[in-house]
């Protein structure tokens, strides 16, 4: 801790908040050990379901599948903490300062190759590790390296264009949800035969609304057009 | 195989002790670019440790998005706030008041 | 005791630890960094208590449940830290403008 934080609390109330938390550390340990050493918890009825749900990565089927609804969710929070950043104020001016060479030959070989990783890693989601979530971070680890080289989108990409992606994860969703409800009276209950293509085509939307907008909460605050 | 257990005895208490470390090193850092590029390494022991424990999805999430994504948020922040201060101890050095 | 406990234990530490230093310091981005570590502390002893299932793979829906929160955990603390800046910009330091505390 640096010299000014400890200026400002008293050393004894420091103590105290140690002793304190030692008594809530232990208070966790003890509830933690002392709970079953076997828990069957819901692997079986998981396993269960399997075959019903389109994919055969159990992850993957609890995340779009069994519980879809909590991704869904999870979805509108991405967008809402970036409407939040947004709200905040404009992003800091573009600096045009050239890069080194160094970070644009990398950038050269390493864009496509996480392009293609993403890809893969979304293909691949459905039977091994990997999925949506997995897929748009590296897509928004691309595009992160592409600002940091500053290269930033033309300017007619950043209005419409950009909203229609940020929106396009939740909205498939949604759209999936109301249509299947329309046909079946029950909201995201895909039916057997189309479960694996709508996980797909569920997983594809969120994988490029994921990656955008985790981008665009590095750029911290709403590209202004005007600069 | 006893040493099988043994081995991965080893592993998984120096995993457990570099996270607790790490963690305790990087939230306890006078300086904040260290502490930020600590944090960054703890996130990929994390990603250890959740190929440990038989996760390895979200070994490949924590390690893009706990570690990569994070870090590189912090430290965009941290780039941001040093040049905000700049900017701020600048305005009073010379006396004058920005609105 | 086995690996499982060992993690969970490992997760209650780090929530503690992320604790103290939540409480404890005053500069905004360590408090951003110690309620990451929290975080990371509590998905591990979720993942860690789901592995107790019987049978050779672990329970999915811990699984799950922590990559949402690795999600969300990182969209709150891009949302932080734009909080922080704005803070630093109306106030002119990056800490909550408190009374010192004796």
């Amino acid at each position: 801790m640096s010299v000014t934080d400890r200026s400002r609390l008293s050393l004894m109330f420091r103590r105290v908040l140690l002793l304190l938390l030692l008594v809530l550390a232990g208070g966790l340990a003890y509830a933690v050990l002392s709970l079953p050493d076997q828990a069957v918890g819901l692997s079986d009825r998981v396993r269960a379901s399997m075959e019903t749900s389109g994919v055969s990565n159990p992850v993957t089927a609890v995340l779009l599948n069994f519980r879809g609804y909590d991704t869904l969710l999870e979805m509108a929070v991405l967008l809402v903490a970036l409407l939040g950043v947004w709200s905040l104020g404009a992003a800091a001016a573009h600096r045009t300062v050239d890069p080194e060479s160094v970070l644009l030959s990398l950038v050269g070989v390493l864009v496509p190759m996480m392009l293609l990783m993403a890809g893969y890693l979304l293909w691949v989601g459905a039977a091994a590790p990997g999925g949506a979530f997995q897929a748009g971070s590296v897509l928004a680890a691309a595009g992160i390296l592409l600002l940091l080289t500053c290269k930033r989108p033309p300017v007619r990409l950043l209005g419409w264009p950009l909203r229609l992606v940020l929106v396009l994860g939740l909205g498939a969703f949604v759209a999936v949800g109301v249509t299947l409800m329309s046909a079946n009276g029950a909201f995201l209950q895909y039916p057997n035969s189309l479960a694996g293509g709508l996980i797909l085509f569920i997983e594809a939307a969120a994988t490029l609304s994921i990656g955008v907008t985790l981008a665009a909460l590095f750029l911290g605050g709403w590209p202004d057009l005007d600069v | 195989m006893e040493t099988m257990t043994v081995l991965q005895w080893l592993l998984d208490g120096m995993l457990v002790l570099a996270l607790l470390w790490l963690a305790w090193r990087a939230l306890s850092s006078p300086d904040l670019f260290t502490a930020i590029v600590l944090f960054v390494a703890f996130g990929l022991m994390m990603a250890l440790a959740w190929v440990r424990l038989q996760a390895p999805d979200i070994a490949l999430a924590e390690a893009a998005i706990g570690a990569g994504l994070t870090g590189a948020l912090l430290l965009a922040a941290l780039a941001r706030s040093n040049d905000l201060a700049d900017r701020i101890n600048d305005d009073q050095t010379v006396g004058t008041e920005k609105k | 005791m086995n690996s499982i406990l060992l993690y969970a234990l490992a997760g209650v530490g780090l929530f503690t630890l992320g604790l103290y230093a939540l409480i404890v310091h005053a500069h905004l981005l360590r408090k951003i960094l110690a309620i990451n570590v929290m975080g990371s502390g509590v998905f591990l002893v979720l993942v860690a208590l789901g592995g107790r299932s019987p049978g050779a793979s672990p329970d999915p829906v811990p699984h799950a449940m922590v990559i949402t929160g690795i999600v969300v955990a990182i969209s709150a603390t891009a949302l932080a830290l734009a909080l922080m800046l704005r803070v630093q910009a109306k106030t002119g330091r990056p800490r909550l403008p408190e009374e010192r505390l004796e």
